[in-house]
């Protein structure tokens, strides 16, 4: 009696036939978790990871552009660098090149000046001697006319005469001096 | 039950069957529906909201706690069900698919959680209301996006087969995918849930039998056994359990996304 009543109940309750009450409470409670996980609560995840992302896009991008500038500013410093060496190069060559003329400049002042002094005491040598000559042409020649007009004791009284004479003697001296060199 | 229970004490083993699905109501006057499985139900769906709210309500772009578990359980629906078959439109049915999932998941390991020890989808019903939603979707975003005829037509004949084919196909392929799909769909889980609510069942009672109601030398060694394979079986059940819900959770996205692309 008990056992057939069991199996009558097992025959209402087929486990592929569903109970109406079941249903409505389980589709209630698909509702309810739905809504509140579903509609309200999934958005705010995926905005946090949407935000996520680009956080960390953004930190990527940031770091690249920070390796970017960097890179150009190390570029930039080995271009100044090296430009800078350029420089220093450029003035040493001109500073050495400068060293060089002025050195030769200075030689070619200084040859220029000693050639002066040689010249001018060349000169100075040339007239001193023709003074010298000159002087002591008229003095060889007072001399002589002394000397002649003692030894001869007589003066010779007329100058041009005497003069003519005097030059004679004189020419004659040069000329067999000269023959004599 | 008390049938059953009186039977056991007589002595003889009486193996578990269908009838432990089913349960009467709480207590004496209570309405028919209020009865375990349905107090199981509204727990757990109360469980997830609540479990979901802790972790998504405030969420931190550093995540901590329990807000790491949910999303993983939300990474792990996005990748592994919703961009395989919804590509670009995986976001926008995440809520969907996400509330399935953790429901359908919670439910199942009802199954295991000691003193509850009933998967809430071991109830057809259950099982029917996600199939059910889920092949409504299926059904008005494949006459949306694909129209009335174009949605048939390319459900019946499916491109670049020989003409001969489709006197075969176009029948099965719309039974398949009206009638067989959607039921395939719930009996799948529910068959699982049941299946294995019965062998557990089946393997505690031997244990529970042999080694406690009706100790003798000969009995005792088929009770060890009974006792060692609840355990295993538990293990496995766990396992069952997260992939029907995985399963499921998967399947709802491929129909969702056959009817929002034709594909084949």
């Amino acid at each position: 009696m008990t056992l057939a009543a069991t199996l009558l109940a097992a025959e209402e309750n087929n486990p592929l036939i569903p109970h109406t009450y079941e249903l409505v409470i389980g589709g209630l409670a698909f509702l309810l978790v739905f809504i509140v996980v579903g509609k309200i609560l999934t958005p705010r995840i995926q905005k946090t990871l949407a935000e996520r992302t680009e956080a960390i896009e953004g930190g990527i991008q940031k770091a690249e552009d920070a390796q970017a500038e960097a890179q150009a500013t190390l570029q930039q410093y080995r271009d100044q660098l090296s430009e800078a060496r350029q420089e220093a190069a450029r003035l040493r060559e001109e500073a050495r090149e400068q060293g060089a003329q002025i050195k030769a400049e200075l030689r070619e002042e200084a040859q220029a000046e000693a050639r002066r002094i040689v010249e001018a005491a060349h000169a100075q040598i040339e007239a001193d001697k023709a003074q010298a000559l000159a002087q002591l042409r008229a003095e060889i020649g007072r001399l002589s006319t002394d000397l002649a007009g003692r030894i001869v004791g007589e003066s010779l009284e007329d100058e041009a005469r005497q003069r003519r004479v005097v030059d004679r003697f004189l020419d004659e001296l040069e000329g067999s001096g000269t023959a004599v060199r | 039950m008390t049938t059953l229970t009186l039977l056991a004490a007589d002595g003889e083993f009486q193996a578990p069957g269908p009838e432990i699905f089913n349960f009467p109501p709480l207590y004496a006057g209570a309405p028919e529906w209020l009865n375990k499985p349905a107090i199981l139900a509204v727990v757990g769906a109360l469980i997830v909201c609540v479990f979901a709210w802790t972790a998504f309500a405030k969420p931190k772009l550093v995540p901590r706690g329990v807000q790491n578990i949910g999303e993983y359980g939300y990474t792990f629906v996005r990748d592994q069900c919703a961009r395989p078959f919804l590509g670009k439109d995986a976001e926008r049915w995440m809520p969907l698919l996400l509330s399935i999932f953790l429901l359908i998941l919670l439910w199942n390991f009802f199954g295991v959680i000691p003193v509850l020890q009933l998967p809430v989808n071991s109830h057809i019903a259950f099982p029917i209301i996600f199939a059910v939603t889920v092949y409504v979707i299926k059904i008005y975003l494949g006459i949306k996006h694909q129209g009335g005829i174009g949605y048939f037509k390319n459900m019946m004949f499916p491109p670049g087969l020989p003409k001969a084919v489709y006197v075969l196909m176009a029948p099965l392929e719309l039974i398949s995918n009206l009638v067989l799909a959607p039921f395939t769909h719930a009996v799948r889980l529910f068959a699982n849930m049941f299946a294995g609510h019965l062998i557990l069942a089946f393997f505690a009672s031997v244990g529970f039998h042999f080694l406690f109601e009706q100790l003798t030398p000969l009995g005792a060694p088929l009770g060890l056994v009974g006792f060692v394979m609840t355990t295993i079986m538990t293990g496995f059940e766990i396992f069952i359990q997260f992939l029907q819900a995985f399963l499921f959770t998967m399947l709802a996205a491929m129909y969702i996304g056959g009817s929002l692309h034709a594909d084949h």
